[in-house]
C-alpha cells in the first residue's frame, strides 16, 4: 500500500531547510553516518539483495533498477569505480542541488555504503561546474568526513578493514556530461563526448575499469534502505517503483517548489493541492513531466500517476506521432507516450506561447549538442532555426512537417540520447499542439528547398547560422558562448 | 584563432601555492590527464582566463599535448578564452525561467550595464552570460554570481543585485591572494 502525503517519511529531504545540518556535527546529531556500522557488517551480496528488493529505480532520468545495475559489475573485477552523477542540468530539474546543499553527508554516507557493496575504494562525484556554491559545500563535507575518519581510513567491515576515498570533480559547463559515458570521458580529462555502448560502463567505464554511475538522489536513498530494509522502501512506493519521489515543480504555479512526494501521486493533485494551482486561476495548457527532453502532457492527461511505468505506458496519454496518424516507433513497435525522466515538471498556463517554448528548447539542445554525430549536430541546429522563425511568425509552408521529419531523422541515429532529448519534445509538442505551429506559417513565403533540389537556401543546411549555436562548431570560435 | 601565437615573452608560470595544489589534484586520479579539468579551473583562478599561454602551461605541467588541452578548454563553456569582467553574471533564460520573465531580467541587465549577453561592461565589472538551466527552476528567474544565487528576480531586483555583487570578491582570485585573506 503506497504511502500518502500524510504518513510519508522524508528520506532524501530529511534536512531540507534545516540550517546547519550540512555540517558534520549537527548532521551526526541528527543521525548521519549511523548506518555505516550496520551496512558494513552485512555481506555485499546481502546489500545488493536489499537494494533489489527495495525497487529503487535510478533517479537521474532512465529509471533503471539500481540493484540490478549493481549486479552488472564483473565478478572478477579488480578495480571498480563508483561515480555519482551530480551534473544536474536537464532543464526543469533542481533536486540534486537541494540534496548537495542541505544534506551532503547523506550523499557521502550513501557513497561509502555503495562503494563497500561494489568493491570500490575511490569514488568520484562529478558535480556540475555552475554549482559553485554546492561544490564548496560538498567539498567541505568531504573534508569533514575525512577528519572524522569516515573517509581515507580503514573501517571495520564484512570484507575486512575497508577504506574509501571520495574526490569531488567539477565539470566546466557542458550539459552533455550528464550523459554517463560523456561524464566518464570528462572525468578522464577529455572533451565530454559520449562513448558507444557496449561496452557498458559497468563492464568498462572510467580509466578502463568497471564503473557504476548513479544519480545523487539514487545514492542518497541507500542509507534509508540499509536502516529499514528493502521491503520497507518498496512498500512506500508503487508495485515496481520503491521509495518516495522528488518533483521539481516550476513554471506557472502559485507555489513552485521542490517537493518530496509519494511515488505515483497524480499530477493534478500536485499542481492544485501542493503548488496552489496556476496563477490567476488560469487553465493548464501543457506540462513537461520530467525535464525538457520529455514529451508534454496536455490538460486532459493530468490525472496520470507520477511514476516511471505509468508515464511510459498509461493509455490515457496520447502516443507521440511522427505525423498525424503515425505513431513514433521506439523500436520493436513500442510506442512513445512520455517518461518520468528527472522529475523536472514545467507547468504552462493557457496563455503560453508553445512555439516560443519549443524554440527555446531547441536552441538549448542545439547549443548543447557535442557535435560528434551528424544527425544531432546538424539536426538540432536546423530545428532551432526553423522553430525560431516559426516563433517569429515567419514560418514557411511545410515547416511543420519538416520539423517532424528532421526530429524523426535524429531519433535513434546517434551515439547518445541527446538526439532523442531534442526529437521527443519536438514530436510531442507537434502531436498535441500542431495547430499552434500551423498558425505561425506565413503564407506566400517559399518552402524550404529539399536537399535533392540541387540548390541550397542560405539557412537550409550547410554551415549558415549553425556555427554560432553548436558546441561542435563552438571550438572554432574560441570564446563564443 | 583570435589571438596571436604566444611568444616566449607570453609564458606563464604557476605560483608555488598553485603548484602545491596541482600536486594535490594530481594525486586524486590514476593518471595526469584526469587532472586536466581541475587544473584548468585552477589556471583560470590564477590568471583570470584561459589564454593560449595558460593552455601551454597546463599542458606542460601535466605532460599533455597542447592540442588536447586546447580541445578541452574550448569544449566547456566555463573556461573563458578571453578576459572577462570581475564578476560573471550567469543569467538563466531556459524554459522555467523564461516562463517567469527571464528575458525581461536579461534585458534589464543588458540595458543597465550597456552590454549584451556574452560581453563585458565598459567598467570591467561584469560579464553577462546567457546561461542554460542552472537548476534553480522552482525559484525562477535565477542568476548565479560567484557562490551566490539570486532568485525569483524581476527586472528591478536584478538591477538592484548588482551593487551587492560588486561588493563580492572577484570570481577568479589566485591562491596566493586567497591565502593572505584577500578573498
Amino acid at each position: 500500500m503506497p504511502v500518502t502525503l500524510e504518513n510519508m517519511p522524508k528520506i532524501v529531504f530529511r534536512f531540507k531547510g534545516v540550517e546547519g545540518a550540512n555540517r558534520i556535527d549537527e548532521a551526526m546529531r541528527r543521525g548521519a553516518y549511523s548506518q555505516l556500522g550496520k551496512g558494513m557488517a552485512m555481506a555485499p551480496a546481502a546489500i545488493v539483495d536489499e537494494v533489489k528488493k527495495s525497487n529503487l529505480r535510478g533517479r537521474g532520468g532512465a529509471g533503471f533498477p539500481t540493484g540490478l545495475k549493481w549486479t552488472f559489475v564483473p565478478k572478477d573485477a579488480k578495480q571498480v569505480y563508483l561515480v555519482v552523477n551530480a551534473d544536474e542540468s536537464e532543464p526543469g530539474t533542481c533536486k540534486d542541488r537541494e540534496i548537495l546543499f542541505w544534506d551532503p553527508h547523506l550523499l557521502i554516507e550513501g557513497m561509502i555504503l555503495a562503494s563497500y557493496t561494489l568493491g570500490c575504494t575511490h569514488a568520484y562525484v562529478y558535480i556540475r561546474g555552475e554549482m559553485i556554491r554546492e561544490a564548496a559545500v560538498l567539498q567541505r563535507a568531504v573534508d569533514e568526513a575525512y577528519a572524522k575518519g569516515f573517509l581515507g581510513k580503514e573501517l571495520p567491515s564484512g570484507r575486512g578493514p575497508y577504506k574509501v576515498d571520495i574526490t569531488v570533480h567539477r565539470g566546466a559547463g557542458a550539459y552533455i556530461c550528464g550523459e554517463e559515458t560523456s561524464l566518464l570521458n570528462s572525468l578522464e580529462g577529455r572533451r565530454g563526448w559520449p562513448r558507444l555502448k557496449p561496452p557498458f560502463p559497468a563492464v568498462k567505464g572510467v580509466f578502463g575499469q568497471p564503473t557504476i554511475v548513479n544519480n545523487v538522489e539514487t545514492i542518497a536513498n541507500i542509507p534509508a534502505i540499509i536502516e529499514h530494509g528493502g521491503q520497507w522502501f518498496a512498500d512506500l512506493g508503487t508495485p515496481r517503483s520503491g521509495g518516495t519521489r522528488i518533483l521539481c515543480m516550476s513554471g506557472h504555479l502559485n507555489k513552485p517548489g521542490v517537493y518530496e512526494l509519494p511515488m505515483g501521486i497524480p499530477l493534478r493533485e500536485v499542481i492544485d493541492k501542493i503548488c496552489g494551482g496556476v496563477p490567476g486561476g488560469k487553465r493548464v495548457k501543457a506540462v513537461i513531466p520530467g525535464g525538457s527532453s520529455m514529451p508534454p502532457l496536455d490538460e486532459s492527461e493530468l490525472d496520470i500517476p507520477m511514476e516511471f511505468d505509468a508515464l511510459m505506458s498509461d493509455e490515457r496519454i496520447k502516443p507521440v506521432q511522427v505525423k498525424p496518424g503515425v505513431n513514433f516507433d521506439m523500436g520493436g513497435g513500442k510506442i512513445l507516450r512520455t517518461m518520468a525522466g528527472s522529475g523536472g515538471v514545467i507547468v504552462m498556463d493557457e496563455d503560453t506561447d508553445i512555439v516560443a517554448v519549443v524554440a527555446r528548447i531547441m536552441k538549448f539542445y542545439a547549443h548543447e549538442s557535442c557535435g560528434q554525430c551528424t544527425p544531432c549536430r546538424e539536426g538540432t541546429g536546423w530545428l532551432a532555426r526553423i522553430t525560431a522563425r516559426l516563433a517569429r511568425g515567419e514560418g514557411r509552408p511545410g515547416d511543420v512537417d519538416l520539423c517532424a521529419s528532421i526530429a524523426h531523422g535524429i531519433a535513434g541515429n546517434t551515439i547518445c540520447p541527446l538526439g532523442e532529448a531534442a526529437a521527443w519534445p519536438m514530436l510531442g509538442f507537434l502531436t498535441k499542439f500542431r495547430a499552434d505551429f500551423e498558425k505561425r506559417i506565413k503564407p506566400g513565403l517559399a518552402p524550404e528547398r529539399k536537399p535533392d533540389s540541387g540548390r541550397r537556401t542560405p539557412e537550409g543546411y550547410g554551415t549558415g547560422g549553425l556555427i554560432q549555436i553548436g558546441r561542435g562548431a563552438h571550438q572554432h570560435h574560441g570564446g563564443g558562448h | 584563432m583570435s589571438e596571436p601565437a604566444p611568444s616566449p615573452g607570453d609564458r606563464l608560470a604557476f605560483s608555488s601555492e598553485a603548484l602545491e595544489r596541482v600536486a594535490a589534484l594530481r594525486a586524486r586520479y590514476p593518471n595526469a590527464q584526469a587532472a586536466c579539468l581541475p587544473v584548468l579551473h585552477l589556471a583560470q583562478d590564477e590568471f583570470g582566463y584561459i589564454s593560449d599561454a595558460a593552455i601551454d602551461l597546463v599542458a606542460s605541467t601535466l605532460g599533455l599535448s597542447q592540442a588536447h588541452v586546447w580541445g578541452v578548454a574550448t569544449f566547456y563553456t566555463m573556461y573563458h578564452r578571453h578576459p572577462t569582467g570581475k564578476h560573471t553574471l550567469m543569467v538563466c533564460t531556459n524554459v522555467s525561467c523564461m516562463l517567469r520573465g527571464a528575458y525581461d531580467v536579461l534585458g534589464a541587465l543588458e540595458k543597465t550595464l550597456g552590454c549584451k549577453a556574452g560581453e563585458t561592461s565598459s567598467d570591467g565589472e561584469f560579464t553577462i552570460i546567457e546561461e542554460e538551466c542552472l537548476a534553480a527552476c522552482a525559484d525562477a528567474p535565477c542568476v548565479i554570481a560567484g557562490e551566490k544565487y539570486f532568485l525569483n528576480l524581476t527586472p528591478e531586483t536584478a538591477v538592484r543585485m548588482l551593487d551587492e555583487i560588486k561588493a563580492m570578491p572577484p570570481d577568479h582570485v589566485p591562491l596566493s591572494l586567497k591565502k593572505k585573506g584577500g578573498a
